[in-house]
């Protein structure tokens, strides 16, 4: 070892010297990538035309803050890193705390829980936020990328244009609702037999394409699917949207329609809050999401989902040893659609409003980059890519502090994607194998292990 | 017939500035095996830059000839634009080569949607318009030709010839080709892998920086969410000429050009997009691999 070790004092000295240049080259490079867009601004005058407005200061700030990360960087963090890596080569971890052997246990019960206790420490109406735009929006997410985690981690099939059968899914219930009038769980399994349906056409076309060509005609699919939404205004009213979309009710027993006799609130003589629809609906999602995570569970165990798993791994191999290809393909398809479809309807439901706005590629782009983040395959790691990052951008939205720090016209909410985007970057690169870099094999000899993520394969498709 | 020629010749221009962009997406597929998904966004950043540049040229230099300033607009459009890919492909691609497939198509979308709101940011979410600035039409045997057309696709025939040029005829190119085929012996060989591939990115980026001025010139109006719409187009149309071969993006370029602007003039133009990606949907069920695409042999 201690040949290798160089001290760091000896080489202090040569390492300032380089943090020092790579900081001014850092400088240089930021100069050129922002002088013309930080420091210039177009904007529009009283006659409507582009003027510059200059920003030497904003830009001065950007540079100077490249520079000096990079001589930190180089100077001090890299050196702290390295030095850490080397002191956790010891074998750490011998054996997972109780935390962690339960933890999607504790998860369940804490979801449980959750909405009830944020309506004791928030009051019935203050609980909204926290169930609609945290619980409900996470999960609604949580379930999305599980279902794609079907088509992406179990059977290796590359989709960008997911968010269609979501689309689907939603439109379904939207328009079978307000055209027949059919309530919310006759269309439920309806709008998830026709995105699996919608699955199956998708997947009939690519069964022989491979890897990126199957990726760009996902995306297309998706794309056609928004813009026929778009242009056929006889039916889908096109960018208007579809708004009116009936309420959920507790199974027909109890409504949530303010003018109905069985109402909730009035059935259980409570003051009346739109904050019980949005409790149910948690409730009701998380069924929805758990029965996804189950169904996986189970899937992965059967003929099939070993099948789809063995086409991930070597698809040659699969074919040779007589698994059909086709069919394997298509329920990867239409099962992971059928669970779009659940959470299209559901997302109707939540918004009493769809239009094509929703159903854009960066959604499918959030959902994948939810799955991948997690770990591919792995439900757990899945579930906690979409709180950090649905849950973190959803938190930016609260941070009004920071009002206080960069003055009155900060809005928090113009850098939500920018950030979401950076993130998505930074996690990738500083985890490239997801949060969750383990696997549960469902097949094993003797005793079960986890196996590291890096085992599986990603597959061709 | 006449009609027809017209479509023939907007669908060209259109097909130019697609090919020129799916250009950058085909080398950066060939040589890494990966889909630049930022690539429309740097299309985008390009444009940003043209403008800007161009704002600045007219409020400084008053009555510049309109060649140089296109000119200079292209080549500062040219710079930004490789310096970001070339920033972009150290930061968010290179820490993951070698990792597996799917993470830098993940940080390549992330890269995408930070690089068009990072505009949206600072530059504003508004229409950018400016002033005409080549208008002169020509009437050639009853087409009306602009003199835009004219430039955009000079220019494409003249980036083109280069491009080939360089990589069939030159040492980077042949260290190019040597990269994609096989990087580890490429390596070997004593070429410089990682510097080839920043090679090829700045070169997709100044391509798509070209493109991006031509889209400004010749609809006058720029807006931050513009790298999306040309990128997914120009990404469809190097699928559809076989992903991985220069004259195959170009010619898929042209084909989109055309489908969208005979479909828009004889049909509908609302589904204009949808019969550029059914067309594309159809032609891969027939030819997995793309028009000029070599079909993957898989060796066990």
């Amino acid at each position: 070892m201690s040949n290798i070790s160089h001290s760091p004092e000896s080489a202090g000295g040569n390492l300032t010297a380089r943090a020092l240049r790579e900081g001014i080259f850092a400088g240089i490079v930021a100069l050129g990538l922002f002088v013309l867009f930080v420091g210039l601004e177009t904007t529009q005058n009283i006659r409507n035309e582009l003027v510059l407005n200059q920003r030497w200061g904003l830009l001065a700030i950007f540079v100077a803050v490249a520079a000096v990360g990079r001589f930190l960087t180089v100077a001090y963090i890299r050196p702290w890193m390295d030095a850490r890596k080397a002191a956790a080569k010891a074998p750490a971890e011998a054996d997972e705390s109780f935390f962690k052997r339960n933890f999607s246990k504790i998860a369940i019960v804490a979801l449980l829980i959750y909405p009830p206790l944020m309506v004791m420490l928030f009051g019935v109406q203050g609980s909204l936020k926290w169930v609609d735009n945290f619980g409900i929006q996470i999960l609604i997410y949580v379930m999305l990328a599980w279902g794609l985690n079907i088509v992406v981690g179990l059977a290796g099939l590359l989709d960008l244009g997911y968010v269609a059968f979501y689309a689907v899914g939603a439109y379904s219930y939207a328009l079978l609702s307000q055209y027949f009038g059919l309530s919310f769980w006759i269309l439920l399994p309806l709008a998830g037999i026709l995105a699996a349906f919608w699955g199956m056409i998708l997947g009939f076309p690519v069964l022989r394409l491979k890897g990126d060509y199957l990726a760009i005609v996902t995306l297309a699919f998706g794309e056609i699917i928004r813009l026929v939404l778009i242009n056929w205004t006889e039916v889908t009213r096109g960018t208007f949207g579809v708004s009116g979309i009936p309420k959920a009710s507790v199974f027909g027993i109890w409504s949530f329609d303010v003018s109905a006799p069985n109402n909730f609130a009035k059935a259980f003589s409570l003051p009346m809050s739109s904050a019980y629809y949005k409790i149910f609906l948690f409730y009701l999602i998380l069924a929805l999401a758990l029965l996804t995570a189950y169904v996986t569970i189970r899937l992965r165990r059967m003929p099939i989902g070993r099948a789809w798993e063995a086409l991930r791994e070597d698809e040659i191999a699969c074919r040779s040893l007589g698994i059909n290809t086709v069919t394997t393909k298509l329920t990867a398809f239409s099962i992971g659609a059928m669970f779009g479809g659940f959470a299209g309807s559901f997302f109707a439901v939540r918004q009493g409003f769809v239009s094509p706005e929703s159903f854009v590629f960066l959604e499918s782009a959030i959902i994948l980059a939810i799955v991948v983040l997690g770990g591919m395959g792995s439900l757990v790691g899945i579930a906690v890519a979409a709180v950090v990052m649905v849950g973190g951008t959803e938190l930016l939205r609260e941070m009004t502090f920071l009002k206080a720090i960069f003055g009155p016209d900060f809005t928090p909410e113009l850098y939500r994607m920018l950030i979401f985007g950076l993130a998505m970057v930074i996690v990738m690169v500083w985890k490239p194998r997801g949060f969750v870099g383990s696997r549960e094999p469902t097949a094993f000899l003797k005793e079960r292990k986890a196996v590291s993520g890096s085992f599986t394969k990603e597959g061709h498709g | 017939m006449e009609y027809f020629v017209q479509q023939l010749v907007n669908g060209l221009t259109l097909g130019s500035i697609y090919g020129l962009i799916a250009i950058g997406y085909t080398m950066v597929y060939g040589i890494i095996g990966m889909i630049n998904f930022a690539h429309g966004d740097i299309f985008m950043l390009g444009g940003f830059a043209a403008l800007i540049t161009f704002l600045v040229l007219t409020s400084v230099f008053v009555g510049l000839p309109v060649v140089l300033l296109l000119l200079v607009m292209m080549v500062a459009a040219m710079l930004t634009a490789s310096l970001w890919n070339w920033t972009i492909e150290k930061m968010a691609y290179r820490p993951l080569r070698g990792s597996f497939r799917l993470a830098p198509l993940i940080t390549a979308i992330g890269m995408s949607i930070a690089l068009s709101n990072f505009i949206q940011v600072t530059q504003g979410p508004r229409n950018k318009p400016i002033p005409p600035l080549v208008s002169s039409v020509y009437n050639v045997f009853g087409i009306a030709i602009s003199l835009k057309q004219i430039i955009i696709m000079l220019l494409t025939a003249i980036l083109l010839t280069t491009f080939w040029y360089i990589v069939n005829k030159t040492a980077l190119g042949r260290a190019q080709r040597a990269t994609e085929q096989d990087r580890k012996m490429a390596a070997l060989l004593g070429i410089d892998v990682d510097r080839t591939i920043s090679v090829t990115f700045v070169m997709g980026a100044s391509l798509a920086a070209v493109a991006g001025t031509m889209y400004l010139m010749y609809y006058g109006v720029t807006v931050f969410t513009d790298g999306f719409i040309p990128g997914v187009k120009a990404f469809t149309a190097a699928v559809l000429g076989g992903i991985g071969s220069l004259p195959g993006a170009v010619l898929g370029g042209m084909l989109i050009g055309l489908i969208e602007s005979l479909w828009s003039a004889y049909f509908t133009i609302d589904y204009k997009d949808v019969a550029t990606f059914s067309i594309l949907a159809i032609v891969l069920i027939f030819k997995p691999s793309g028009i000029l695409g070599r079909p993957e042999v898989e060796k066990v």
